[in-house]
This record gives C-alpha cells, sequence and structure tokens, in this order.
C-alpha cells in the first residue's frame, strides 16, 4: 500500500479524508460540517475529485489540530467503511491482541508444557 | 556498565527541557508541522498509523535494572503496558500523545536514558554485540570505543544535517553479533601483527531497497586514530554524498557510484590532514572513559558446578532451556543467558512492564544488575553463576521468558510492518506469529535445528530480510499483501544476501510455503549437522523452488 501522501489525487469511487491529532497522534476524519471525529461514521464521504481535493485542502489549513491529512478510499454503505487493509487496521488497531499483564493473557502456550 | 558523569546528566535534562519548549510551541501553533517535525524526529518521536511513536536509545545494548524499571514505568504510565525492542538496540513506545513526551523524555533522564539522534540524518545509536566484555573470545569491550563513539558523535555540530542517516556497529569477536557488514560503517577490534589493538573498517554496507554489503576501507587503524579517521569518513561523505535524492543518499550509493578505492582515496587524504590533530586520543581521555566502565567482582568459581549438574539431571524442561538459551562466559562459573523475547504465538521483541519489572529484579539477584539488549530482538543477563541457573530458569519461565527457541525457526527477527509502521506495505507481525504456530511443537524446530526467518513489511528492510536464511518481504499489490521469499541470507562475518525463490506469494499462503520450504531442506540434508544455511550455500535455491510450485 503505497504510503498515502505518495498517492495522486484519482479518485475511483468514496472518500474520506482523514489525518492523526495533533495532540495524541490518534486517527480523526473530517466531517461535513468542517470538524474533526474518531468516527468513520461522522466522516463527510465525497465522490468527486475536485470536492475531494477541496476538503483536504480545507483539512491542510487545520493544522492545528490534524496533521498530515490525506484522502482515503472507503466503502459507503448504510455507514462508511474502510477502504483498505491499512486504513482498517488505522480504524480498528493492530491485527492481533496487543501483549498484555493481565493474568494469563501473555503467558505463551508452551509454557510449562514444553516437551523435553 | 557505564556510569554518566555530571555532564550527561546535565546534558540529557536540559535536552528534556528543550523538547518540552519545542513540543509547547508545537502545540499552541507557533511551530508548524514542517518545522516540528525535524525537531521531533531529533528526539526520536515519529507519526505512526494509530498514534506517536518514541524511540528510546539502549546504547551499547546495555541497561541497568534501574533503567529497564523506568523502562517498564514508561510502558505502563504512558503507553499500553508494553514495549518493543527493535534491532538497532533501541526500545519503541507505540502509543505514547505527542503532549506527554515531555514528560516520558524527563522521567526517562532521571535514569540516564533519552532518545537522542534515535532519528534524523544523523549518526544514530551506536550498536554493539550484546555479549560484550563477557564473550570468552574477544578482543576487548567494544562498548569502551562505543562509548568514545558515543561522545564524538552526540550532536557533533558538523554531522547534524547528513544527507541521510548514518549507522555504526562495533565486534570485537571473530563472530560477528552485531551485523557490522551490514552497517554504513562496520568495525572490528583486532590485532595487528605487532599486537597492537586497532580496527579493521568496513563502509558502505546497508539493507533497505537497495542492500550492499559493507566493503574495506582499512584493515587496521591504530586505536588512537579512531575517532579522526571516522570523521574523515564522515567529512568525506558529508561532502560528496547525494542529497538530491533520498534513495541515493546513504553512504553506500557513494561508495557504489565512485568505487572503494576512490573513496578510500579521499578520505585518507582528510585523515591524513587532520590524524594527528585534536582528534587524535590520548591515553588520560581514554582512561578516564575506562574508569567509568563498572565490571561485577566475578567470585572464584569453577565451570559445571554440582547444584547445576543435578538440576540438569533432574529436569528434562530445565537441561532444554539450558542447552538452548545458556552460552559460554570469559568467567569460569558463570553463564550468559539469553532472555528470548519470541514467545510462541506473540509478537517478536515486545515484552511487557509486568516482564520487564520482573527480569530487573532477576538482573538484580542473578546478573549483577546488568540486562543486555541484542539485535536479534532478545535480551540477554550477562553474569549468571551457573550455581544459580536453575533458580533463575524456573523465575523466567513464571514470567513467560523462557522459551527455548533460541536461533531456532521461531526466533524471528521481525519488523513492526503494516500493524503499527506508516511506511509498512504488509504485516509482518501475523506472518511471524503464525509460523511460530506452525512450529510451536520445539521439538520438530529443535531437529530443524538453527534457522534465521527475517520478516520485512516494505523495502526498508527493518526486519533485515535480505539477511535471514529465509527472508520474508511484504509487498502490495492491488491493495492486497504478497511476500517475496528468499534463502540464504547472514548477517555474520560470512554476511551474504539471500537469493531469491520466486514469484511473491499472497498472506494465506506464506506459512504453508515457510512449511514446504523446511521440509524439502529436511529431505535435502546429508545428515542432522548439516544446517539449512548450509544446504542452500552447496544446492542453492533451485531444490526449493518446488515449495513455491506447489502453490502456483
Amino acid at each position: 500500500m503505497a504510503h498515502p501522501h505518495q498517492q495522486k489525487l484519482r479518485i475511483n469511487g468514496p472518500v474520506v479524508i482523514t489525518a492523526n491529532r495533533l495532540a495524541d497522534g490518534v486517527v480523526i476524519h473530517r466531517t461535513g460540517e468542517g470538524r474533526w471525529s474518531e468516527s468513520l461514521d461522522d466522516a463527510q464521504v465525497v465522490r468527486a475529485a475536485d470536492e475531494a481535493l477541496a476538503a483536504l485542502k480545507a483539512a491542510q489549513a487545520d493544522g492545528l489540530i490534524a496533521v498530515g491529512p490525506y484522502v482515503a478510499p472507503v466503502e459507503a454503505a448504510a455507514s462508511a467503511r474502510p477502504g483498505n487493509l491499512r486504513e482498517k487496521i488505522r480504524s480498528d488497531g493492530p491485527t492481533f491482541p496487543l501483549p498484555s499483564d493481565a493474568p494469563a493473557a501473555y503467558l505463551p502456550k508452551e509454557a510449562g508444557k514444553v516437551a523435553a | 556498565m557505564y556510569v554518566y558523569d555530571e555532564f550527561d546528566r546535565t546534558f540529557i535534562a536540559e535536552r528534556a527541557e528543550q523538547f518540552r519548549d519545542q513540543v509547547a510551541r508545537r502545540l499552541s501553533g507557533e511551530l508548524t508541522e514542517d518545522e516540528f517535525k525535524p525537531l521531533r524526529l531529533m528526539n526520536g518521536v515519529y507519526l505512526q498509523l494509530h498514534a506517536y511513536m518514541l524511540r528510546v536509545a539502549i546504547p551499547y545494548g546495555t541497561l541497568s535494572s534501574t533503567q529497564l524499571r523506568k523502562i517498564a514505568e514508561v510502558g505502563r504510565v504512558y503507553d499500553k503496558g508494553y514495549g518493543h525492542f527493535t534491532t538497532r538496540q533501541n526500545i519503541q513506545f507505540n502509543w505514547i500523545k505527542l503532549s506527554d513526551m515531555p514528560d516520558v523524555l524527563e522521567s526517562l533522564a532521571e535514569a540516564g536514558l533519552h532518545a537522542i539522534q534515535t532519528s534524523g540524518n544523523c549518526i544514530r545509536n551506536i550498536t554493539t554485540d550484546q555479549w560484550a566484555g563477557v564473550a570468552p573470545d574477544e578482543i576487548e569491550d567494544p562498548r569502551f570505543w562505543a562509548e568514545v563513539l558515543r561522545q564524538w558523535s552526540s550532536l557533533h555540530p558538523e554531522f547534524t544535517f547528513l544527507p541521510r542517516k548514518f549507522k555504526i556497529a562495533i565486534a570485537a569477536t571473530p563472530h560477528d553479533r552485531a551485523a557490522i557488514k551490514v552497517h554504513d560503517i562496520g568495525l572490528r577490534l583486532v590485532r595487528n601483527d605487532a599486537g597492537e589493538v586497532g580496527f579493521e573498517v568496513l563502509v558502505g554496507g546497508g539493507l533497505g531497497r537497495s542492500p550492499f554489503l559493507g566493503k574495506f576501507l582499512r584493515d587496521f587503524v591504530p586505536r588512537e586514530h579512531l575517532i579522526s579517521y571516522l570523521e574523515a569518513i564522515l567529512r568525506t561523505y558529508n561532502a560528496h554524498g547525494r542529497r538530491d535524492n533520498i534513495y541515493k543518499a546513504r553512504i553506500k550509493i557513494l561508495v557504489h557510484e565512485i568505487g572503494v578505492e576512490k573513496l578510500k582515496a579521499d578520505v585518507e587524504k582528510e585523515w591524513e590532514r587532520i590524524r594527528d590533530g585534536y582528534l587524535k586520543l590520548d591515553d588520560a581521555f581514554l582512561a578516564d572513559i575506562r574508569s567509568r566502565f563498572v565490571y561485577p567482582e566475578y567470585e572464584p568459581l569453577e565451570d559445571a558446578p554440582e547444584e547445576l549438574k543435578r538440576a540438569l539431571a533432574a529436569d528434562a524442561r530445565f537441561a532444554t532451556w539450558h542447552a538452548n538459551s545458556v552460552a559460554r562466559h570469559r568467567e569460569p562459573g558463570y553463564g550468559i543467558v539469553t532472555v528470548s523475547l519470541k514467545p510462541i504465538g506473540k509478537p517478536p521483541g515486545d515484552a511487557t512492564s509486568g516482564q520487564l519489572d520482573a527480569l530487573a529484579d532477576l538482573a538484580d539477584t542473578y546478573s549483577a544488575g546488568e540486562i543486555r539488549v541484542g539485535h536479534e530482538q532478545n535480551l540477554a543477563l550477562p553474569h549468571v553463576r551457573q550455581k544459580d541457573l536453575y533458580a533463575l530458569w524456573r523465575k523466567l519461565d513464571a514470567a513467560g521468558l523462557a522459551t527455548p527457541n533460541v536461533n531456532l525457526i521461531s526466533d524471528m527477527i521481525t519488523c513492526p510492518g503494516l500493524d503499527y509502521c506508516s511506511l509498512a506495505n504488509a504485516r509482518s507481525i501475523p506472518i511471524a506469529t503464525a509460523i511460530a504456530e506452525r512450529f510451536a511443537d520445539l521439538d520438530k524446530a529443535r531437529s530443524v535445528g538453527r534457522l534465521h526467518v527475517n520478516i520485512s513489511g516494505c523495502i526498508n528492510a527493518c526486519g533485515h530480510h535480505h539477511v535471514g536464511h529465509i527472508g520474508i518481504l511484504g509487498v502490495e499489490k492491488n491493495d492486497r499483501e504478497f511476500y517475496q521469499i528468499t534463502l540464504g541470507g547472514k548477517a555474520d562475518e560470512d554476511a551474504r544476501f539471500g537469493d531469491l525463490l520466486g514469484p511473491a506469494i499472497p498472506y494465506d499462503e506464506v506459512t504453508d510455503t515457510i512449511e514446504r520450504i523446511v521440509n524439502r531442506y529436511l529431505d535435502l540434508r546429508q545428515s542432522e549437522s548439516e544446517l539449512f544455511i548450509d544446504t542452500v550455500k552447496r544446492l542453492g535455491v533451485e531444490p526449493f523452488k518446488e515449495a513455491l510450485h506447489a502453490v502456483h
């Protein structure tokens, strides 16, 4: 997945403007009202390149809130869903359980069971 | 351990304070992102897919138990309770808020830790053998020289804006555990015919999209001239390295384009001019640095004490771990323990804050309060009395830190990949965990023997795929994850890059393909003592291609 910042603005379907929040890096999406939301459901979905470009330029002016805004594909149904694996991971987090000290959660399966 | 002096402590604390001001100015809008980005990168702060990532240096891979507890605390208080050890003796936190970053750096500085020059186009953290100072066949402790280089390279005004990043590694034993041939400069401590200690110097090694092995620049640099010689190399690179194309900016490309002989001529000319100036290391300076390396007071002990023999005979699981994870120490009666951070099915190189705290306690009890970090993303306890090994193992086992898979197929070097990294094209960690699960039967893994699988999620090669016995490189095709497989790479003194096996295969087919490659090796090897890498060396990749053909 080529880095989004390196992509030309070619639109083959519905897209949103996405970025990371300056203060904490959390993934955010631009809404139709020109605000930012952590929920993809709130994102403004656009389908035309000029519309997306205008939204992107407006987002780039929000440098105090959003870092590195770019155009990301979505699957638009009743509500928008991430349009590729990269955006799915940005939306849902890593695709495996994170390491944890919760009891028994992080002990490897072989602990105490390894045959000699 | 190296004990920081007042200058070092003040320097780190002031740097943290400086970054606090820079972050405040960014958050207030006084600095734009374009202005702030180089400042945050100089302090190891990246913006990744989900959050900011902080990369903290572990100079020459040595940590005190106090420092390890500090890392655990940062993970617990500011992150999600874990950290990720990298291939260059750093630890990365994946979820720290920018607004918390100043407090994190201040907290780290209290323990003598920092993130200076862990990113940016400067001389990065100097790395070396994780067994430094305790390996039996070492010329001398390479950490001493890494510290000399740390002092020289930290905030070096001439080398803060190099054409590109610059990585230096040092080895001091015949077997290279620091991967010096794939560094911008690789140094090997050697003795000349007169018995004097100095450095063999390699230049222009590196991985990434244009992999090169380091080329010999000089077979012996007297140690008092180490800094002047490196200054001459860096100055030549700084003047002639390309700045017009980020992909051609590393010194390896300069070496490739002008040839090592031309580079050598330029370096020698510059060195001749500066070698006897202020950069020549004098005995008083070296003695001062040496005096601040504190070594444990080893007890006079015998190898193979009765306690150890009894435990090995009585507990087969302990014996298995001992055979896999304990190496010979330079002092009789002691051992070097490798602590695998590759538990089956878990992200390679990750450790929780609880595990790090447990390890810090074990280091205090059993290893003179010292922990090491190796480029294979495992940890080591460098000073363990052999008679304590059984007690140590039981506690490591209870903490999930005794997986006896060091150097086996599940001991994979793995980059964070698309699950975290904004540069990645494909995931690495789930590929690693799936392969490890497939070989979860460690008896089977042991029957396969030494086999290094290295996985990168993009061409930047943070997972060192070029030098894996089996290398796996994630690529993207039409928004889908595919993986190229190479065989026959090595990162040690006989370093070479692996050869491509064939067309890239989809995500779902990687584990089956790796298993078929391993089974093919088991069919092809001449004896159980012929390692995978030796079979590939003997036969090439051709006989392994059917492992791919089964799919295509």
